[in-house]
């Protein structure tokens, strides 16, 4: 996309440094792009990724270090100047409006009036020669994540960026739509558009990207070419631990008795631009892992919330816990008859970053816990509680008193996962249990859930994440458009087979009563 | 340069030296106005905060005005805790002064024992039902609390107002707008004879120590405590926000109206048209400058008292305007809100020639 016949490597980083209080996110390092290349940025969470990407970005500055840009030393003042030398970037969020066109949500990203002349025909233009087929005048609020990733591309290609860092961005995309994405980015690497790629997922990098800058801890740790690698030992250079994969587990006995079972659920969303469920039957038997595989968006959430009761069914037998009617039941009776559940969003939903641990293990274990006496919170069990969460779940912190939110993401994710499964639930419901979680966190989380399944509880875990999926859950179904497809055995199921449903094109809806064969 | 970073948590120490910090800008920068009025800033400063003090019974006087915004502050800051901003409490402190008031007019004849505690009772139901109307107006209607309890703050205001200029008004009063006097036996109780140090002085720490142990200690005061940080975490742990709202709206409410009863009947003995200097929207300010701690509210309380006692002093000695008092307080609730920058974020000093350098 550059004309002047370039050398040297696009963008070179070197002692890059940032000190936030208390953490020293970014410790002297380096990073080099070259031309036409798709370069990874791996590294657990909080391994200083985001502070790195920032600073390229414009939107964080550094304490130290030198970034030569094109041949140029460069000091990056802020996201504008960044645009201007060349540098776009498409967020894991989206910042669209819900409620305007795809042409008008470019627009307002714009400058200038002058920017906007002919804008249409440059959208259409650019969509087609890159593959990313967009409809200017389709409202934002009709499309798919994809679409709308596609939106947030475009955006970026309009000023012929010399770099494009994109994060996390397969997180939300069927494996068809992956495909197609990867496309696109080798044919840009092509002409002249390099690629910072941030994944966690290691297959992916493996597939496409000839470069990796390995990060832990706010370091480098290695430069590697993924394709030479196995996913193993990218994932054991990133934790820096040797990784052993979770055993599999026997099959439940067929004759075990149903403890979660859904029946024509039906539930408007309570969002405007929710979805709405629609005659949702499932059945789950005791030792049995269910996994609700789907696109974000397709109702997952108002699953999510209508099996912990924060949105009541219609009818009381809709939901049944244990053979007890439970859909008229709030969160707090649905524990009381052993249900536990895990939100997807850590902060100020599953957890108050606010208050601390002890206060955050009182929040959803008060009521399986006994954690009140006479309307008074049991201090000393409280704490009891979350120091055995702690202990049990390996969280690092300080101790019961600290601050949710001086946790890490995985930590936190630990944190709540344990609260909940120490209650020892007979029925379990986890939205996305390993979300933004790094890889050593993530396996513990999926023994944590296996050893409750053996011990004889029903867990549905709903995830975007089909690897998670296929090696947790017994059973498959696919959330989209707020149906469920009737479950299928994983020993049946392929990665294809499931993305196809997830695409919504052929989702038998489920109906009537589903019964494991 | 002076430059504005994040801490990344929250100043313990801050948290605590934040409020002193604004205590002394407003004593800098009311100084300053003063010095603008043409007065000496130190002798201003002195009159309006020290001086009241100093008088023969500075301290009762101090108490009988801190026990109305002690009792208040604590309903307030119990109901901002949850994000249920009450901002009018002045009317629900007249509600409970009319309700009370009006059965000591009906009943002249009581004896004490009966009648002083049906107007304990009647005062606080009187603020409970103001607060209760924005309650149901907040869930029923998805209404602003915080505009419909200010709205009612000025119904109230004309309710009484009406009341002690038309049937309430006391015949043999020469037209005054002013009711009869209570009769002796519906007064509060005093706890010092020929003062008005009444029982109200002795409640107010006590049912700020109450509500503070239920805030901190029970799960109703969890509940409010989630409700306030975390919407959505309290809809998951099973805590209804509609019944957390109408408690919140109760406990405020009812606690003003019980200040509104003691006040009429432990320092007017009378309903006439100007019951509150402002008390309820004082409360506020005594509110954050407690950091929305129950305990925090009584010295937050004593303070406030001693800017009314103040404003009176700076009139009366001075010749300053009545404003002073609004003016002071303005200031300080200024600097309180500003000053809670510092609890997540830090000043730092950038020399310009290390910018340069880099």
């Amino acid at each position: 996309m550059n004309d002047a016949v370039p050398s040297g490597p696009l963008l070179t980083m070197t002692g890059m440094t940032k000190q936030y209080p208390g953490c020293l996110a970014n410790d002297h390092v380096s990073l080099t792009v070259e031309r036409n290349q798709i370069h990874a940025l791996l590294g657990e969470n909080g391994a200083g990724k985001s502070t790195l990407v920032k600073i390229i970005y414009g939107v964080v500055k550094p304490d130290e270090g030198e970034i030569v840009w094109d041949g140029q030393k460069v000091t990056i003042q802020n996201p504008g100047h960044a645009q201007r030398l060349g540098i776009g970037m498409v967020f894991q969020h989206f910042s669209l409006f819900e409620a305007l066109t795809v042409q008008e949500n470019i627009a307002l990203g714009l400058g200038s009036a002058k920017e906007r002349v002919g804008l249409r025909e440059r959208i259409v233009r650019i969509s087609n020669e890159y593959g990313l087929p967009l409809d200017p005048d389709r409202v934002v609020h009709d499309l798919s994540v994809g679409e709308r990733q596609r939106i947030e591309i475009v955006r970026c290609l309009l000023q012929n960026p010399k770099l494009l860092i994109m994060d996390e961005p397969t997180s939300v995309l069927t494996p068809s739509e992956v495909r197609k994405l990867f496309v696109t980015l080798r044919r840009l690497a092509a002409e002249g558009c390099s690629i910072l790629y941030i994944s966690h997922k290691l297959e992916e990098v493996r597939a496409l990207c000839s470069a990796a800058t390995i990060m832990r801890l706010g370091k480098n740790v290695a430069r590697v070419i993924p394709a030479e690698k196995t996913v193993k030992e990218l994932a054991e250079i990133m934790i820096n631990m040797d990784l052993h994969a979770p055993t599999p587990r026997p099959l439940a006995p067929s004759s075990a008795p149903p403890r979660l079972v859904l029946d024509k659920l039906t539930i408007r969303s309570p969002n405007h631009f929710g979805t709405d469920l629609k005659d949702i039957s499932l059945s789950l038997k005791g030792g049995e892992i269910l996994g609700i595989a789907g696109i974000a968006g397709n109702g997952q959430s108002e699953l999510m919330d209508a099996l912990s009761g924060e949105i009541l069914a219609g009818k009381p037998e809709s939901v049944m816990i244990d053979g007890i009617a439970a859909g008229h039941m709030g969160p707090h009776e649905r524990r009381r008859i052993h249900g536990c559940f895990v939100p997807e969003e850590r902060n100020g939903h599953g957890a108050v970053t606010t208050m601390t641990l002890a206060e955050n293990a009182f929040l959803s274990g008060f009521t399986r816990r006994a954690l009140v006496r006479f309307g008074v919170i049991d201090t000393k069990k409280t704490s009891a509680f979350a120091e055995n969460i702690i202990k049990v779940f390996d969280v690092r912190t300080t101790g019961p008193k600290a601050q949710a939110r001086s946790l890490s993401g995985g930590n936190l994710q630990k944190f709540l996962v344990g609260r909940e499964v120490l209650q020892e639930p007979a029925v379990l419901v986890i939205n996305q249990p390993t979300w933004g979680v790094d890889a050593g966190a993530a396996l513990a989380i999926h023994e944590a859930i296996m050893a409750l399944a053996e011990g004889g509880a029903a867990v549905m875990i709903i995830s975007q994440d089909l690897d998670e999926i296929f090696v947790l859950a017994d059973r498959i179904s696919v959330i989209a458009g707020g149906r469920v497809s009737e479950p299928v055995l994983t020993r049946d199921a392929t990665v294809e087979s499931i993305g196809r449903l997830m695409g919504g094109g052929s989702a038998p809806a489920a109906t009537g009563e589903m019964e494991i064969a | 340069m002076l430059k504005i970073e994040s801490r990344g948590y929250e100043s313990r120490f801050w948290r605590y030296a934040s409020p002193v910090l604004a205590l002394l800008l407003t004593g800098a920068t009311s100084g300053l106005i003063f010095m603008a009025m043409g007065r000496p800033a130190g002798l201003t400063v002195y009159t309006f905060l020290i001086a009241p003090l100093l008088q023969q019974d500075g301290f009762e006087a101090l108490a009988v005005k801190a026990a109305p915004l002690i009792m208040m502050g604590v309903g307030l800051s119990l109901a901002y805790r949850a994000n249920v901003w009450n901002i009018g409490t002045d009317g629900q402190f007249t509600l409970g002064a009319i309700c009370g008031g009006g059965l000591a007019l009906a009943f002249p004849d009581a004896p004490s024992y009966v009648i002083f505690p049906a107007m304990v009772v009647a005062g606080i139901l009187g603020g409970m039902l103001n607060g209760g109307l924005v309650a149901w107006l907040r869930i029923r209607f998805n209404a602003n609390e915080i505009l419909t309890s200010l709205m009612f703050a000025y119904i109230t205001q004309y309710l009484l107002v009406y009341l002690v200029t038309g049937p309430w008004r006391d015949p043999q009063g020469f037209g005054f707008p002013q009711t009869a006097l209570f009769s002796d036996d519906a007064l509060a109780p005093r706890l010092i004879e020929d003062t008005n140090v009444h029982i109200g002085i002795l409640l107010a720490p006590l049912i700020a120590i109450g509500l503070w142990f239920m805030l901190e200690k029970s799960l109703l005061g969890f509940q409010f405590r989630v409700l306030g940080q975390a919407t959505r975490a309290a809809r998951f742990a099973g805590f209804r926000e509609n019944r957390l709202v109408w408690i919140a709206m109760l406990i405020s409410g009812g606690l003003a109206g019980l200040a509104g009863l003691l006040e009429v009947t432990g320092t007017l003995g009378q309903l006439t048209t100007t019951l509150s200097p402002g008390y309820g929207f004082t409360a506020i300010i005594v509110a954050f400058l407690g950091r929305l701690n129950p305990l925090g509210v009584i010295p937050a309380g004593l303070l406030l008292a001693l800017t009314y006692l103040g404003g009176d002093a700076a009139q009366i000695n001075l010749g300053l305007p009545n404003a002073v008092t609004g003016i002071f307080q303005g200031i300080l609730l200024f600097y309180l809100l500003g000053c809670d920058i510092l609890l997540l974020n830090r000043f730092r000093w950038v020399p310009s020639h290390a910018k340069a350098a880099r």
